[in-house]
């Protein structure tokens, strides 16, 4: 007993792995290994339920049904990427351009009360994703808030269709000015089984109104991690640039906006790599509808594995969107360089 | 690697970040020197409105909700607007007893428990070995640790039914907690704490005779206190809110189900002919506890900023 205490005391590398050793085991059984297991699992027929040894290898076949193979699959994948892209690119740029705006306005020495503001716009970043979407469901609903609020302030009893609103919102524009149709051009050539028109529709109604929510729920971190890089900034940075003369929208614009290249960074990673994951909003407002136009990636994975039962397709798809993920975020890192990341 | 991350070690830093030091930079007047009156009114002014009209908009759905529980169905219909219900009820909190809503609970409860002392047990102490204890093989553990915190969820999703299928362990709740309870960003904020603190203290501590354990457990778990609470305080908002873990892990027992699960079941397809009151309440007591914890130990929620960040 005490010559393995004093072994215990003095030999680090068994201190080290015995610490280490409980989180490693758990790393690999629940990270590790299953996504080898899952890696294999993409390239077979398993559907979740029968044992995945009895599983047929079907080799590439997943992936050509996502890709290249005309059908059901092929469209289904590409109308979740493209509902997934509009998604990204209203949700990404909203929610930093708020964020930091407020952030800058919280940080202003003039204004008291930041403890508060401050607070108030964190609350929601901390609440369940699914409470918040059923109070979204409230407000957005057709005889709900937020239609009492706009026929407030427009002439008229308003009743806009939030939640069951498959019109694209491009093609509403559009149709605004008198295009209603589609050009021969974009109706005829498609892309992946959605023709170009179909691409250009722009996010429905649906998916924009889980948009505002998403947006409204994010800005509240995203403030906080502005705010954190502004007080980094040393105040005689500012000062200097009184003392040289500038004004205040120059000082922004050549002091404060570069110095906060770092944590812009971080808040665009991770607004990009949570958009292409969203999910739990996805479930409770609309499912992937209506018309399959809040289909994402992230919900596909789990329609295919776990109500249509056909694990192979969910994982694949899981795969590609892990891959599309990386690949955005290394091209992000090349086009905003970071001085440390 | 990131400024947010970096600010994780030391209370002292979080405090800063939190602003919840004391505000030194008081507003002077000669900030605003040569400025004219009205300017510095008219921004004054600008600045509030903006500051109200942002704070409104996050605070005036959580009113609506908690007002509207308290409201007939026919009055929601009705005016969905008012914050003050005409004819106060307590139905939909009656009609909660009648749903599995308790049984949830227990479950959200039981689940958050285990996984946060679970995080507390093996974080740490993967923390501790990677930030001090010298060994062959930590600097491949702790790239490992890292380079597991970028995959998705999502994509952890389908492996982790199949292994907990593999285990039998699929409809426990030792599946709901052991996947939830390894967490590599624990890990990394445990590892970063340590880092911050002093070492003269342990290596008296060992010069005197104590164990690599003693150390561990009577002096640097007493100065790590701060950093296992934020851990705590995050594990559970985190796993409070966990949606895609139980949902998956829990396939077809409806009793093993959590609070968030149960609340999106119960939102069910009943298209817009909801029973609004009862979801929100429900969503309002789901709320509550991480409300609570919040406004408590506000200066926690920030060390664990970056976290919430990735997770969306």
């Amino acid at each position: 007993m005490n010559s393995l205490r004093a072994r215990f005391s003095t030999n680090e590398t068994l201190a080290g792995w015995t610490f280490a050793l409980p989180a490693l085991i758990g790393i690999a059984v629940f990270l590790i290994l299953p996504i080898a297991f899952t890696f294999w699992i993409s390239f077979t027929d398993w559907n979740g339920l029968s044992p995945p040894e009895q599983a047929e290898y079907v080799g590439m076949q997943n992936y050509r049904d996502l890709l290249t193979d005309p059908g059901v699959q092929r469209i289904d994948f590409a109308t979740g990427i493209r509902n997934n892209l509009y998604y990204v690119l209203g949700v990404v740029p909203a929610q930093t351009t708020i964020a930091f705006a407020l952030a800058v306005i919280v940080n202003q020495k003039f204004l008291r009360g930041r403890g508060f503001f401050r607070t108030a716009y964190y609350f929601p970043s901390i609440t369940s994703s699914i409470a918040i979407s059923i109070v979204f469901l409230f407000l957005f609903q057709r005889s709900g808030v937020i239609n009492r609020l706009i026929s407030v302030l427009l002439p008229g009893d308003v009743r806009l269709n939030w939640l069951d609103n498959a019109d694209g919102i491009i093609h509403n524009i559009l149709g605004w000015v008198g295009v209603d149709s589609a050009p021969a051009a974009l109706a005829d050539n498609d892309f992946m089984g959605l023709s170009l028109w179909q691409w250009l529709s722009g996010p429905s109604v649906t998916l924009f109104s889980i948009m505002i929510l998403v947006t409204w729920t994010t800005i509240g971190t995203m403030m906080l991690i502005f705010l954190a890089g502004l007080q980094n900034i040393p105040p005689d940075v500012e000062e200097a640039g009184v003392v040289d003369g500038t004004s205040a929208l120059q000082r922004f614009w050549y002091i404060t906006v570069p110095l906060m290249k770092s944590p812009l960074f971080f808040v665009l990673t991770i607004g990009l790599i949570s958009t292409w994951q969203v999910f739990d909003q996805i479930f409770v407002i609309s499912s992937g509808g209506p018309q399959k136009t809040t289909l994402t990636p992230a919900f596909l994975v789990y329609r295919e594995g776990f109500r249509n039962f056909s694990m192979g397709r969910a994982t694949a798809i899981a795969f590609l969107l892990f891959l599309l993920i990386i690949v955005l975020t290394i091209i992000q890192r090349r086009i905003i360089k970071p001085e440390r990341a | 690697m990131t400024v947010p991350m970096q600010q994780t070690p030391g209370p002292d830093a979080a405090r800063r970040v939190a602003g919840l030091a004391p505000d030194t930079r008081t507003p002077t007047r000669a900030d605003e020197r040569g400025q004219p009156g009205w300017y510095r009114i008219g921004k004054r002014l600008l600045g509030y409105a903006v500051l109200v009209f942002f704070a409104a908009m996050f605070i005036l759905p959580f009113a609506m909700a908690l007002a509207n529980s308290f409201k007939s169905r026919a009055e929601v219909a009705a005016s969905p607007l008012t914050l003050i219900p005409d004819e106060p009820t307590l139905r939909a909190y009656e009609a909660m007893t009648q749903t599995a809503i308790p049984r949830w609970t227990l479950n959200s409860i039981i689940v958050t428990i285990m996984v946060t002392l679970g995080r507390l047990f093996l974080d740490s102490l993967a923390g501790y070995a990677l930030s001090r204890l010298d060994f062959p093989g930590r600097r491949a553990i702790f790239a490992l640790v890292v380079g597991v915190l970028a995959i998705p969820p999502i994509v952890l999703a389908i492996p982790r039914y199949l292994i907990l299928g593999q285990l039998g362990m699929l409809d426990t709740y030792g599946g709901l907690i052991l996947p939830l309870a390894v967490d590599a960003f624990g890990i990394f904020l445990m590892k970063t704490f340590f880092d911050s603190i002093p070492r003269e203290m342990e290596e008296a501590a060992r010069i005197d005779g104590a164990s690599i354990f003693q150390t561990y457990w009577r002096i640097i778990l007493p100065l790590a206190a701060p950093g296992l609470i934020a851990l705590t305080i995050l594990s559970f908002q985190a796993s409070w809110n966990e949606f895609l873990h139980p949902l998956i892990a829990a396939p077809s027992n409806p009793d093993l189900r959590t609070l968030p699960v149960g609340l999106a079941t119960l939102r069910g397809f009943g298209g817009e002919n909801l029973d609004f009151p009862l979801l929100l309440g429900a969503s309002l007591l789901i709320t509550i506890p991480v409300a609570i914890i919040f406004f408590t130990f506000q200066r926690y929620f920030v060390q664990g900023v970056a976290a919430s960040g990735v997770k969306g």
